[in-house]
């Protein structure tokens, strides 16, 4: 083996110009298209996940809205029940009030009626009573022009006609 | 991994069926400049066959037949700068055997090499058995050139096919899914956690370099007998680049760690300057012989085993000799499989490495 004597220098410079225009040739034809091609797919994939990490995230956040806003439904609900339940006996107490205060007064205005009437017949009576009065006073005057005796009499039998109540 | 399996398990059947379909009948009846119809069948002719192949030619010769000494294969254009450029076909030289004229002067072929002579083809010998004659500038289309241009028509092929389909579909499938997960080991295995942040400028360089390698040290186990990676000058052409690389992406810190170390004493700066100036050479002068060593001794071995059959068949005969060949051959084939993808890696990531300590930012 001899290197120096075995180097030939045509060959070296067919390598060189070989070497020089294949790598030329292949920067522009292979590993360039090549290269981007597979970075912009590791783009595209790491873009993929962290998309798919997003939608996953907003998935959730969706949920947890979906469930709060059923959880809200729900209390509105149960607050509008109550609120008719408690409207429901509020009205049946109301309406039996209504009612109690309405015989009430019925009863009352009766009673005053009665009341009245009573008067009235009092008032009637009293009358009567005096103008009796008044006859038998007549009567008495005109038996005592006559007989002391018989005028008592009168008076007595008179009073005890007149019944008072 | 599974991906590496798959092209493991489809080169070995590739290869190992061509190496058994070809290369183990007939690589040894090439005769290199042994023509008077004489089989290679003792030591030292396999030694000069062994060394004939580990060389460049200028033919592409695929085998011969020993008895008649007709060569099988076609001949390779010469191209020689000499006072101007000359072509002519390999096939005027018979195989070494004839001195070709051109232009007024005329050349012989001497072990590989063109040689400058008289019409006669006299060659006058020095003490080492080299000849003093003029050497031209040979840039001839040699089967070594042939097969970095059967490599480049490879990869591209291959990889525009790969770069075409992601107009189509974003995910390559069939070979090209096979391809991309080499181009993506390449970048994130090799250039960047070697590079660093700004490795994308070295991927056209480091890519085309790893794949180059690869697949000429997989050509070289082919029958075919290519040995382009075995070639010294072509392993000096691949380190000199990354030689030129490296320089010209070092930044002011790369540099002022070689000429003015900071942070050792100045005595200390004046005895490591040389040291890392020579640091600087010998960086890609180990790249080179690591590669043209590997590959050189990869075949050397290899062959050397197929050569068993014949040195071995007077003591253990045929069968015997054919079979342990055989099987040494083939295993060491595997581990030579291996070889080429590691040295291609090797390589690679050495020159990322180198190019990552020039561009890397000293806090």
């Amino acid at each position: 083996m001899d290197l120096l004597n075995d180097f030939s220098p045509g060959l070296f410079i067919m390598q060189a110009v070989i070497l020089l225009i294949l790598i030329i040739l292949m920067r522009k034809f292979a590993w360039k298209p090549i290269l981007d091609a597979v970075s912009s797919r590791e783009e595209g994939i790491k873009d993929a996940l962290a998309s798919a990490e997003a939608a996953k995230k907003e998935m959730q956040n969706l949920q947890a809205d979906n469930e709060r806003i059923l959880q809200e439904a729900r209390a509105e609900r149960d607050g509008i029940l109550k609120d008719a339940r408690e409207l429901k006996t509020s009205m049946i107490a109301e309406a039996k009030a209504e009612a109690q205060a309405e015989a009430d007064k019925v009863v009352s205005q009766a009673q005053t009626q009665i009341q009245n009437e009573k008067k009235a017949a009092m008032a009637d009576l009293k009358k009567q009573v005096a103008s009796l009065s008044v006859e038998i006073a007549e009567k008495v005057v005109r038996n005592e022009l006559t007989n002391k005796n018989k005028q008592l009499e009168l008076v007595e039998s008179m009073l005890g006609d007149v019944v008072l109540n | 991994m599974n991906i590496f399996k798959k092209i493991r398990k489809a080169s070995i059947l590739f290869f190992f069926s061509l190496t058994v379909a070809f290369g183990y009948a007939n690589s040894f009846s090439d005769t290199a400049g042994n023509v008077q119809g004489n089989p290679i069948d003792t030591n030292e002719e396999i030694r000069d066959y062994i060394s004939h192949h580990l060389q460049d030619s200028h033919d592409f010769t695929l085998f011969t037949n020993g008895k008649t000494g007709k060569h099988v294969g076609f001949p390779l254009p010469v191209i020689i700068f000499d006072e101007g450029f000359k072509f002519f076909m390999s096939s005027k030289f018979h195989h070494g055997t004839a001195v070709a004229e051109s232009g007024g002067s005329y050349y012989k072929i001497y072990h590989g090499k063109i040689y400058k002579t008289n019409a006669q083809g006299d060659l006058t010998l020095d003490a080492h058995e080299h000849p003093t004659n003029k050497r031209p500038l040979d840039l001839s289309i040699t089967k070594s050139v042939l097969g970095m241009l059967l490599v480049g028509l490879i990869m591209i092929l291959l990889f525009s096919s790969l770069a075409k389909g992601y107009k189509k579909n974003a995910v390559p499938t069939g070979l090209s899914g096979i391809l991309e997960p080499l181009v993506l080991y390449v970048r994130d295995e090799i250039a960047a956690p070697n590079i660093g942040p700004k490795y994308r400028k070295y991927m056209g360089f480091l890519l085309t370099v790893f794949f180059f390698i690869w697949i000429s040290n997989l050509l070289g186990l082919t029958p075919l007998g290519f040995n382009i990676t075995g070639q010294i000058a072509v392993t000096v052409c691949l380190a000199l680049f990354t030689f030129i690389i490296v320089q010209f992406s070092g930044n002011k810190e790369y540099w002022k760690h070689i000429f003015w170390m900071p942070g050792v004493p100045v005595p200390m700066k004046i005895i490591l300057m040389p040291i890392e100036i020579l640091g600087m050479l010998t960086k890609p002068f180990s790249l080179l012989i690591r590669l043209f060593a590997n590959i050189t001794a990869g075949h050397f071995v290899v062959m050397s085993l197929i050569a068993l059959t014949i040195t071995m068949k007077a003591a253990f005969g045929p069968i015997a000799a054919t079979g342990t060949s055989l099987i040494l051959s083939l295993f060491i084939t595997v581990i030579e499989l291996l070889v080429a993808f590691l040295q291609a890696f090797i390589f690679t990531m050495l020159s990322a490495l180198f190019i990552g300590m020039a561009v890397e930012e000293h806090h």
